[in-house]
């Protein structure tokens, strides 16, 4: 009975196995061609979209794999690449700006494995081509521009209670007032006690001054704002660029990680990225009517804009102020607790706003949002065209004589309120990104890449299996036996975890697992061969070996794991990758070694009572 | 006849310990040489490192590497290395970081020039732009990996064994780690951001070894009662003997098919690591026994109460 499993550990070794390999199936199918619709300014993926695609196809005279619409996408898998770039250019021209039509690799896993999440590996930017970008968000223009909101606000305000004081001033993120008398004193107190959000007011009645202290979660916000706002411009600049699976994230305090998979041209990436979105403020042109101008007769001194969600307006074209004047934009809740949008602007924008709304309360006032869009063409000298596009994101009735602070009610629920603020706070680019470092790996060396790892895996792996059948015989097939699912379940473990991506150290590092994996067999082996030795029984000798095996290898691996740890901690993308795959091989290694070759071992010899020899 | 060579008998174990002064001396002597070419040759950083943009192209002929550094030359990249990576017609083209705005699209430039000047068919392959900030980082960054890695061995190892082994592995684990990087700037193989996953890794790999050891040293101060302490590492190091050659074998034999056939670019990764089990394995078998035996172990260290072996209940059996 001393090499024997209970049957819940056989049926737990067969059960952790199976799923293993049930997720490392999807890997085998491979991928279709495949391209992405998803709508985009105004634009909406619907029943009518699929139609329109459908229709386009069959005059095309292509059939397609496969044409399915999920999460306001729709995608149509394709036979060959040149059938795919051909549908690509067709369909652009067919649906027009409001959609991007990305070319799109989409994994062929039938859908009963999709199904229960199953989905082949991920491949990191190194063997799949693409480009990396990690841009650096200016922090200390957009604290800068803060501090200088802060100290107007803060002067203006002394000025209209006719405070007399000596100075007002920056010092670091807080603002220092410094007043005269004592009497000047205690009024500013009172005036600005608690009346700045995320300040906290500090008193000093010795030199007469007050300080008010930026207070550490306000620090915060205004970086998270900032990410925000560029992560917002960015993703819809990536819009443009038809990328099927970009991914836009933030990455430590102040700075976005960017990543467009199979990109070539990042010149012209970066263009477009760099690209600005602008702020208009307009009156709407309230004494010429609407429709005369749809009929063609626009009145001099005004324009047509489009609606954001649809029809049109007639705009001034005199200009209020420009986007550039807006500090923040955030939604919040009116008296009757309908979402509205906040909006502040610096001091020379107030004033602009101040005097325009003076004698034109009760008119309308348009937001008009432009963005520049890559045509897609290129100038004579290189460089791409881009197209203006205008529209008009709101259109509010102004209620009062507005200053550097208002707000815009009647917004609609608060996911348009959101939206609105996210768009107000685009067009006006609080802080200036930096692209402080690029990796672009070509498709040719993409998939140079993914050759060599899977040669140098084949072959290293080859090699050790043959080794341990010489070395150590039969149980040595039984170790061959827990490497091979070892392999399978580091790719279905990785397949599983949505975060995992395969890099090329990651590879090297499935390979180092495939090396170290044996060692927790050989440790094994050899403590049976010496108990053998010694002159226990073989049944003696199996169970002996494993139990005084089991510490040494425990130790061994944990610090490994702690090395594989410390690694994903500082490193970045491939090196993330390789430690990943490092940490979940000796994961499984450990339990396909231990677990996975005892329960082979115990079926195979633990039930023989006569087992005078071992084949090890 | 394969099988034989790793075989030991325990009862007549190797001397090891004897030749310690030898091993030290070697040790010792290796250890400067390495330290004396950091010094001298210091460490060909990579671009992960020192920031700058590096550019990969591939050209549909053989290329003129004279050519290229005179077009380079003419156009103010003056301080670009141009070398030849992998095939005859992949050029890697490296400039170092400039303080100029716009830093970020020299790669652009670069390729324009090359697509213009040199070949109208080249292939981008790979182009990397790190600023000189982001550099700085990763450099502190893998610093503090490797330091923090060794403080949680050292940690990790003492609470499990004993301060004297863990101690003696990490000294061990500081050898393996000057030794590769003395290897390294002698044969000025640039350092990216994978050779430092090697330098991890290798720190893993050397560990398992001297764990593996270690715990053969604690089992056999407690079962052989007689010995001294020198014998009862002679005995260790000789018990673990096979385990150790057979998986270091392994290891290289799968590190060398990733030399062969992994590509360029894992190309420093599998040399550090061949180095690394080379020197891990010798390491392990000389650097650390010397230092726990002049740090003065015995038995008494490795007895603690708490830890019963499973085999030693077996052993109580009838």
């Amino acid at each position: 009975m001393l090499n024997r499993y209970p049957l819940w550990k056989n049926l737990m070794v067969l059960i952790v196995v199976l799923v293993g390999a049930l997720y490392a199936l999807p890997n085998i199918y491979g991928e279709d061609h495949a391209v992405q619709i998803s709508a985009t300014r105004g634009g909406e993926v619907n029943t009518q979209t699929l139609q329109q695609v459908e229709s386009a196809l069959r005059q095309a005279d292509i059939t397609p794999r496969g044409i399915s619409m999920e999460n306001d996408q729709i995608l149509v898998r394709l036979n060959s690449d040149e059938e795919q770039l051909a549908v690509r250019e067709m369909l652009v021209s067919e649906l027009g700006i409001q959609y991007v039509v990305a070319l799109n690799l989409a994994p062929a896993t039938p859908s009963w494995l999709e199904s229960i999440g199953g989905a082949p590996l991920k491949l990191g930017l190194d063997l799949r081509g693409g480009v990396h970008f990690l841009m650096e968000v200016d922090m200390d223009e957009a604290l800068g521009k803060m501090r200088e909101q802060m100290v107007t606000s803060v002067r203006d305000r002394l000025l209209e209670e006719r405070i007399r004081y000596r100075g007002v001033r920056e010092d670091g993120n807080d603002v220092v007032i410094e007043l005269r008398t004592a009497e000047d004193f205690q009024s500013a107190v009172t005036s600005l006690r608690n009346q700045y959000q995320g300040y906290e007011t500090r008193t000093s009645a010795a030199d007469n001054s007050i300080r008010l202290v930026m207070t550490e979660l306000q620090l915060q916000e205004i970086r998270a704002n900032a990410i925000d706002q560029n992560i917002t411009i960015l993703r819809n600049r990536v819009n443009e660029l038809g990328v099927a699976e970009p991914l836009i994230q933030r990455q430590g305090q102040d700075r976005i990680v960017v990543e467009l998979p199979g990109i070539q041209d990042t010149a012209r990436a970066k263009e477009i990225l760099g690209a600005t979105a602008t702020l208009e403020f307009r009156f709407v042109d309230m004494e010429n009517s609407l429709s005369d101008a749809l009929q063609g007769r626009v009145p001099f001194g005004s324009r047509l804009y489009p609606m954001r969600d649809g029809g049109q307006i007639l705009v001034e074209n005199r200009i209020i102020l420009t986007g550039d004047h807006i500090v923040n934009a955030a939604t919040g809740f009116d008296e009757n607790g309908r979402p509205q949008v906040d909006i502040t602007l610096d001091s020379v924008g107030g004033r602009l706003m101040s005097q325009a709304t003076r004698d034109r309360i009760g008119d309308q006032m348009a937001t008009v949002f432009i963005e520049f869009v890559a045509t897609g063409e290129t100038t004579e000298e290189g460089r791409i065209e881009f197209e203006r596009i205008e529209e008009v994101v709101s259109a509010p009735t102004v209620q009062a004589r507005l200053g550097s602070s208002f707000r815009i009610t009647g917004v609609g629920g608060v996911q348009e309120a959101q939206s609105l603020a996210l768009l107000l706070r685009a067009g006006a680019l609080i802080a200036p990104i930096q692209i402080v470092e690029e990796r672009t790996v070509g498709p040719s060396l993409g998939a140079e890449n993914v050759k060599a790892g899977l040669t140098a895996i084949v072959a290293g792996f080859v090699l050790v299996l043959i080794f341990m059948t010489i070395y150590y015989r039969k149980f040595g097939l039984v170790a061959n036996m827990a490497l091979l699912t070892n392999l399978v379940m580091i790719v279905g473990v990785m397949s599983m975890i949505p975060g995992a991506t395969l890099t090329m150290p990651g590879m090297a590092g499935i390979l180092l697992t495939v090396g170290m994996a044996v060692d927790a067999n050989v440790i094994i082996f050899e403590r049976i061969r010496e108990e053998l030795k010694e002159g226990r029984s073989p049944q003696q000798a199996i169970a002996r070996g494993y139990d005084n095996a089991f510490s040494t290898i425990a130790d061994a691996n944990i610090t490994t794991l702690i090395t594989a740890l410390i690694l994903f901690a500082v490193g970045t993308g491939s090196i993330k990758g390789f430690a990943v795959t490092l940490a979940i091989g000796i994961v499984t290694s450990m339990f396909t070694a231990i677990v996975g070759t005892r329960a082979v071992i115990n079926l195979t010899w633990g039930r023989k009572k006569r087992l005078t020899e071992l084949s090890i | 006849m394969f099988r034989e060579i790793t075989k030991v008998d325990e009862n007549n174990p190797i001397r090891f310990m004897n030749y310690r002064k030898h091993t030290s001396i070697f040790s010792i002597v290796l250890l400067l040489i390495a330290l004396g070419s950091l010094a001298v040759n210091k460490l060909n950083w990579g671009l992960d490192f020192t920031g700058g943009t590096l550019v990969e192209v591939g050209f549909s002929q053989p290329a003129d590497l004279e050519l290229l550094r005179d077009v380079l030359e003419t156009n103010e990249f003056g301080d670009a290395v141009v070398q030849n990576y992998g095939t005859q017609r992949d050029v890697l083209v490296r400039v170092p970081p400039r303080e100029n705005v716009g830093a970020d699209s020299i790669g652009d430039q670069l390729l324009r020039l090359l697509q213009s000047e040199v070949d109208q068919d080249i292939q981008i392959r790979r182009v990397e732009f790190v600023g000189p900030q982001v550099g700085e980082e990763l450099t502190e960054a893998g610093g503090l990996a490797l330091i923090v890695a060794m403080i949680c061995i050292l940690v990790y190892v003492s609470f499990r064994f004993d301060w004297r082994l863990a101690l003696s592995a990490v000294i061990g684990l500081f050898q393996d780690v000057i030794m590769i990087l003395g290897v390294f700037s002698v044969l000025q193989i640039s350092i990216d951001l994978t050779i430092l996953a090697a330098l991890l890794a290798v720190i893993g790999y050397s560990l398992n070894d001297s764990i593996v050891v270690a715990d053969r040293i604690r089992e056999n101060f407690r079962i052989l009662r007689k010995e001294d302490s020198v014998s009862v590492i002679d005995i260790s190091l000789s018990q673990t003997m096979s385990r150790t050659l057979v998986t270091s074998l392994t290891t290289l034999l799968v590190l060398v098919t990733l030399f062969l056939f992994g590509g360029q670019m894992i190309e420093g990764f599998a040399i550090a690591m061949i180095i690394g089990v080379v020197v891990g394995t010798y390491s392990s078998v000389f650097t650390r026994s010397t230092i726990v035996l002049a740090l003065g172990i015995s038995r008494e260290n490795l007895m603690p109460p708490e830890v019963e072996k499973e085999g030693e209940d077996l052993e109580q059996m009838p």
